[in-house]
């Protein structure tokens, strides 16, 4: 039987959901109808526009409540999670399985990838602090972590990952305007591919807009986005390569 | 000011000579050597500009012909191009005609010395009585409007990509508040060894820096100042491999604030440290005569470091940059040294180590418009909490009278601000601003409390650090990773091979005119008197 959910407001099923948004036209009553009937025109039922402002001579902004009536089948959805939470293994444990089942130091090589010069990403995951309380890769006793920071080229990764004889090489993309991300993601598949390359290394793409849906179409082993923390990351690698040694 | 810490004069005027002591050394190095994109830069204060099919600006084909001929660059870059200029008999815009078209200057005999020195100096004269009128431009404006804009300004980004989007973004900002519009670099562009030139409209997570670009922001801002009658000041960067080229197109197209940071490309740019730390100088000597007011990049040091625990680190910086300022001629109300408003928001009583810091900060640099970052780590997606955490960050800012104000966005750590972002944000900063208008003379504090034992607390581990920076050296301090937990050897990193030590003959005219208009010696340490004016 299907499992019916809806946003919830103060009651089960009111269906209530907020709204904020910018018109290209002025502020004022034309411009507050303009927003009802365009939030009525999505499919909602209801709206109420609760504030507008003006933001310059031609641009207006709103805030609306609005009623959905549609719901989704909660028990029919799929979650697209590379690691959900309950399999996750802490530090200490990574550090254990790698001894137990792996039996040497897991090499790992990650860069923010082109043009991209944010290190934030990669230095959340890998830097010895850490991020939020969470340690990175280069705590990890049983892992050599190399950061290569911003900006490096495709090809100078994977030249630094075979150098080092990598296991697994992380790509983080944070800029992803005009899909910037998608033609550097795609073009580092094709280089390792290119050289035969692509089977000896996990590859593991990351980023605020980075799902493991979009790694995995682009050729990735596993996307990891908001949230992800080394942990996650060090999980899905250290699994991986056990599941191939043992397979 | 009023002080409100107690902080002891002596530490503070220990920390000052431990930094002038770390970056005498590099002063001494600095003086000997220039770079191609110094002659460059001085190429362009001369008039070099356009580039040739390919897209090679002018400035680069005359540097590099020079670079590659049997004489190299140790004589400079001028010489040769007045040389040149004399021969055609014609205009510069003409020589710049027939240089982009392929004809190397290198290949004509040098004619009369005099000559060319005669004509060079004239050159020269014409450049800089351009960015003399528009200091004067901005120095009149500023005065006709003063008191119109906010205190700390309100400073917005614009990162369209487009420099035709961004006017658009750039008016609406200004017009709804901000008092500084600063129009983020193309990503990939701090590591390009050219400036590129005309209109852009193709760029990624911000619009290139281009003569052109600056030129039709400045008009674009000029025309909402006249409406609004409050200047708006316009900002771009000067750091990456070409920190004194944007700096000399900033100056000419009357730029009023850019980024310039000492250290900032060497370390989160891994550009090698004795390129930046050449072209820093003569970068920051140009934004000196030009009246630009410099940002420093502190608030990057917490991207990557602890901003709690790694606070003196920041504080170090400030000192460094401050000295490597006053020794380009900077005085100290041109000086936006940088902090930031980063600590983990689940830290019990964040708020006022927040406020200890940036207290601490304004007092210890009493004349400088400090730059204050808003929070970037910490945002995390959810918008209502980064909302809140933005008016803490504002809160503070206006409580400690901050000088320049980045505003945060609700949607940091999402995407590049929506038009709405920036109104939200400006709202909440009009309303923060005006509601705690008198607290910073309203309110003291403990003196055996929170915020004065926390500010202390950071001045003597700065003490400490700065001593130990002083006595490995700054370039090994560097090296070993003191700075932002960075590691960067010396003799690597980008641009390199741009480094030329000046030879017996070296010759730039706009180098000595630079160094005389603001009063510094032609080598040697002795600035101390000459920043302070």
């Amino acid at each position: 039987m299907a499992n019916i959910v809806r946003p919830y407001g103060d009651t089960l099923d009111d269906g209530k959901v907020q709204l904020s948004f910018t018109l290209p036209v002025p502020d004022g009553a034309k411009g507050r109808e303009a927003a009802r009937l365009m939030v009525l025109g999505w499919g909602f039922k209801d709206c109420e526009i609760v504030h507008s402002s003006r933001i310059s001579d031609g641009f207006s902004f709103y805030v609306a409540y609005a009623k959905t009536e549609a719901g989704i089948d909660y028990d029919a959805v799929e979650a697209d999670e590379a690691a959900s939470e309950d399999e996750v293994m802490h530090m200490d444990e990574v550090n254990a399985f790698v001894r137990e089942k792996i039996g040497r130091k897991v090499v790992v090589v990650g860069a923010c990838t082109g043009f991209d010069a944010h290190t934030v990403g990669i230095d959340a995951i890998m830097n010895m602090k850490g991020y939020n309380h969470h340690f990175g890769l280069e705590r990890y006793a049983m892992l050599e972590a190399y950061n290569l920071g911003a900006q490096v080229p495709n090809e100078k990764l994977i030249e630094f990952a075979e150098k080092v004889n990598a296991d697994a090489i992380l790509v983080s993309q944070v800029v992803t305007q005009k899909d910037i991300h998608i033609q550097n993601m795609t073009q580092f598949i094709e280089l390792l591919e290119a050289k035969g390359e692509r089977g000896r290394f996990i590859c593991v793409a990351g980023g605020p807009r980075i799902s493991n849906k979009l790694a995995v179409e682009l050729g990735y082993d596993v996307g990891f986005g908001k949230g992800s923390y080394a942990e996650h990351v060090a999980s899905f690698i250290v699994r991986r390569i056990a599941e191939r040694m043992h397979a | 000011m009023k002080e409100k810490l107690g902080l002891p004069k002596d530490k503070i005027a220990r920390a000052r000579e431990l930094a002038t002591n770390c970056v005498a050394p590099i002063l001494d190095f600095v003086d000997g050597h220039t770079t191609v994109t110094v002659e460059r830069a001085t190429l362009r204060i001369v008039g070099a500009d356009g580039a040739n099919a390919d897209g090679v600006p002018v400035p680069n084909l005359v540097v590099d012909q020079i670079k590659s001929s049997a004489g190299g660059l140790e004589g400079g870059a001028l010489a040769r191009y007045v040389n040149a200029l004399l021969k055609t008999g014609g205009s510069v815009e003409a020589l710049n005609k027939r240089i982009a078209e392929g004809w190397r200057i290198v290949d004509e005999p040098m004619g009369d010395r005099e000559a060319i020195r005669r004509k060079g100096l004239e050159l020269v004269e014409a450049g800089l009585g351009r960015i003399r009128k528009n200091r004067a431009t901005r120095d009149a404006k500023m005065e006709e409007w003063k008191d119109r804009n906010g205190k700390p300004l309100i400073y917005l980004i614009v990162a369209t990509g487009n420099i035709y989007e961004d006017v658009k973004q750039a008016q609406a900002a200004a017009e709804k508040g901000a008092d500084v519009i600063a129009v983020i670099r193309t990503t990939a562009q701090s590591l390009l060894d050219y400036v590129p030139f005309g209109a852009t409209t193709e760029g990624f997570g911000g619009t290139y820096a281009t003569q052109e670009n600056f030129r039709i922001m400045r008009a674009a801002l000029d025309e909402v100042a006249e409406r609004e009658k409050r200047y708006i000041w316009l900002t771009n960067y000067a750091s990456g491999l070409c920190m004194p080229e944007i700096a000399a197109m900033g100056a000419l197209e009357r730029l009023d604030m850019m980024l310039n940071d000492s250290m900032y490309g060497i370390l989160f740019r891994d550009i090698n440290a004795y390129r930046t730390f050449v072209d820093q100088k003569f970068s920051r000597m140009i934004n000196s005569f030009a009246g630009i007011t410099i940002n420093t990049g502190e608030d990057n040091y917490l991207t990557t470091s602890d901003a709690y625990e790694k606070a003196y680190t920041v504080l170090a910086s400030q000192f460094l940059n401050e000295q490597f300022g006053f020794a380009a001629g900077l005085p100290a109300r041109l000086m936006g040294l940088g902090h930031a408003f980063e600590m983990d928001p689940s830290i019990k009583n964040g708020f006022l180590y927040e406020l200890a810091q940036a207290q601490m900060a304004r007092e210890i640099f009493p004349e400088h418009p400090l730059k204050y970052m808003p929070p970037t780590k910490f945002m995390s997606g959810d918008i209502f909490k980064g909302l809140a955490m933005d008016t803490m960050f504002n809160f503070v800012s206006k409580a400690t009278n901050q000088g320049i104000h980045l505003l945060g966005m609700l949607t940091e750590a999402i995407h590049t601000p929506f038009m709405m972002d920036r109104d939200i944000a400006v709202e909440n900063c009009k309303y923060v601003f005006n509601n705690i208008a008198d607290f910073y003379d309203e309110v003291e504090f403990k003196k055996d409390g929170i915020v004065v034992g926390r500010a202390k607390e950071v001045l003597d581990r700065t003490v400490e650090f700065l001593a130990e920076v002083e006595d490995l050296g700054l370039l090994e301090a560097i090296e070993k990773g003191l700075f932002a937990e960075v590691k960067r050897p010396k003799d690597m990193g980008k641009g390199l091979d741009g480094l030329v030590k000046k030879g017996p003959e070296y010759w730039n005219p706009v180098e000595d005119a630079l160094k005389a208009e603001l009063g510094l010696p032609e080598r040697g340490r002795d600035y101390s008197a000459a920043g302070r004016r």
